[in-house]
């Protein structure tokens, strides 16, 4: 019988070679903890027989997710929503411009500056190939890899607004984790009072009410109010300035009595993320200037 | 070698599909763990060595490509297939119900480790939602995916079993 041939090959106990195995797996978790160790080379390697594949079906899903939306909405009304949206991207980047060239004060015309600076940002068009296989968290691949120049710390953005950031790369592809995933956290700014936030994911909130929360909110003259813009703050060294997060939807003070805390409705749409942008310019912080 | 390529192919075709079409056609933004199905099934079938290697290239492909620490999910499907092993004995292909309870109890026990190393280690306590909220429902979703996956690991399985028997007896 087959089993009984395979006996004489080799003939090592199963819980042995689980032992071993187990060795190995704790000796990758080690190295990666303590020594930042990423799949690298193997993953490029798989990424030649995964990529192609992952594009193709994440074209099929693409679809197929269209074609049921198709079901409650006629083809035109599509087309012409998708003209729209883009014209809505647009104008938010020109209300957000026209906004800030409203305040007058010093360090939001500076702000201004850096918002021409955003349009100037050098970016690169990605898709989206895959995503997280579990339900915990919210990251996916994209297309672009070292090859094209990403790296490692990049912002990713859709539209108008942030998406995430890259946080390991591939020679054909990259991870990007976003801002909605349960591990991630931004440094945000509101933007009429130029207050900072810290701005993080919650896979609660993203579930029940598709939002993120953000805390640590110094608003000592009580201005921020529902609806404000919330956008990635200069104090962040991993986010470039002025990047759109979401629209303050929520605001609770907190138990302390000097911080306040609540939700933000993002403005990007990570159900149906499929395109994006990679922002090819790394923020330069005082670490990566002193390296230099 | 017959086998092992079929199994390859069947991992990696449930890996791209669970990345790449199970994700967009979630459902109530769950999506079903088609990995967990391959390992467990393979584990009661064949036995814990075969359950063992099979979680683990499960589990590397996760690594590989979505790894929050290197080695942890290869970890835990090796694991999971090496103890489907043990009911090897209580497997028969005509009853459904005993690779049900496998499966959903695998998925259970994937998620219940997931959420205790990645999200109570981050002060995240609330397990009543997450159970109601990703664990289960993600449980339902398996489950119902098992019902055609399953029987097609079933028959791939039966086939290689039968072309292995024809090729052993030759040797006789």
């Amino acid at each position: 019988m087959a089993r009984g041939r395979r006996k004489n090959k080799k003939n090592i106990p199963a819980k042995y070679v689980l032992l071993m195995l187990t060795l190995v797996c704790f000796l990758l978790m080690l190295g990666s903890f303590t020594l930042g160790w990423t799949a690298g080379p193997v993953g490029t390697a798989a990424s030649y027989v995964f990529i192609p594949m992952q594009r193709g079906l994440t074209e099929v899903g693409n679809w197929i997710s269209d074609k049921t939306h198709e079901l409650s909405s006629l083809r035109n009304v599509m087309s012409e929503n998708e003209a729209l949206k883009s014209q809505v991207d647009a104008l938010t980047e020109e209300l957000n411009a026209l906004k800030l060239s409203q305040y007058d004060t010093e360090d939001i015309r500076e702000l201004a500056e850096l918002e021409k600076s955003y349009s100037e940002y050098k970016k690169l068009p990605a898709s989206v190939i895959s995503k997280d296989p579990g339900n915990w968290f919210d990251t996916f691949l994209i297309d672009k890899g070292e090859a094209d120049g990403v790296a490692v710390g990049m912002n990713v953005i859709t539209g108008s607004g942030l998406a995430g950031i890259i946080t390991e790369v591939g020679a054909n592809y990259a991870k990007v984790r976003a801002i909605v995933d349960d591990t991630s956290s931004v440094s945000g700014m509101v933007l009429s009072t130029s207050d900072y936030c810290v701005v993080s994911g919650d896979l609660q909130m993203m579930d029940e009410r598709q939002m993120i929360t953000f805390s640590s909110l110094k608003d000592t003259g009580g201005k921020v109010s529902v609806g404000d813009q919330v956008v990635t703050s200069y104090i962040s060294p991993d986010y470039v300035q002025g990047l759109l997060i979401g629209y303050i939807s929520e605001i609770h003070v907190n138990s302390n009595n000097l911080t306040k805390s609540g939700l933000i409705t993002p403005v990007v749409d990570f159900e149906h993320i499929k395109h994006v942008l990679v922002i090819t310019d790394l923020k330069t912080t005082t670490e990566t200037v002193e390296k230099e | 070698m017959l086998r092992k390529i079929t199994v390859f192919l069947i991992v990696l075709v449930c890996f791209v599909l669970q990345t790449t079409l199970f994700q967009s056609i979630s459902f109530l933004t769950v999506a079903p763990n088609l990995l967990i199905i391959v390992t467990a099934s393979f584990g009661f079938m064949r036995g814990k060595k075969e359950g063992m290697y099979i979680g683990l290239l499960c589990g590397a492909c996760l690594d590989i490509f979505y790894a929050h620490i290197l080695g942890g999910y290869a970890l835990l499907f090796m694991y999971i297939g090496y103890l489907n092993g043990f009911f090897r004995k209580l497997f028969f292909p005509e009853d459904f119900k005993l690779p049900m309870v496998l499966v959903a109890a695998s998925d259970f026990v994937y998620n219940f480790a997931i959420y205790f190393f990645l999200f109570l280690f981050r002060n995240r306590l609330k397990f009543p939602y997450y159970l109601s909220h990703v664990i289960l429902p993600e449980m339902v979703y398996t489950l119902l995916m098992m019902i055609i996956l399953y029987f097609i690991i079933l028959k791939v399985n039966r086939r290689l079993e039968e072309i292995e028997r024809r090729s052993a007896a030759k040797f006789v």
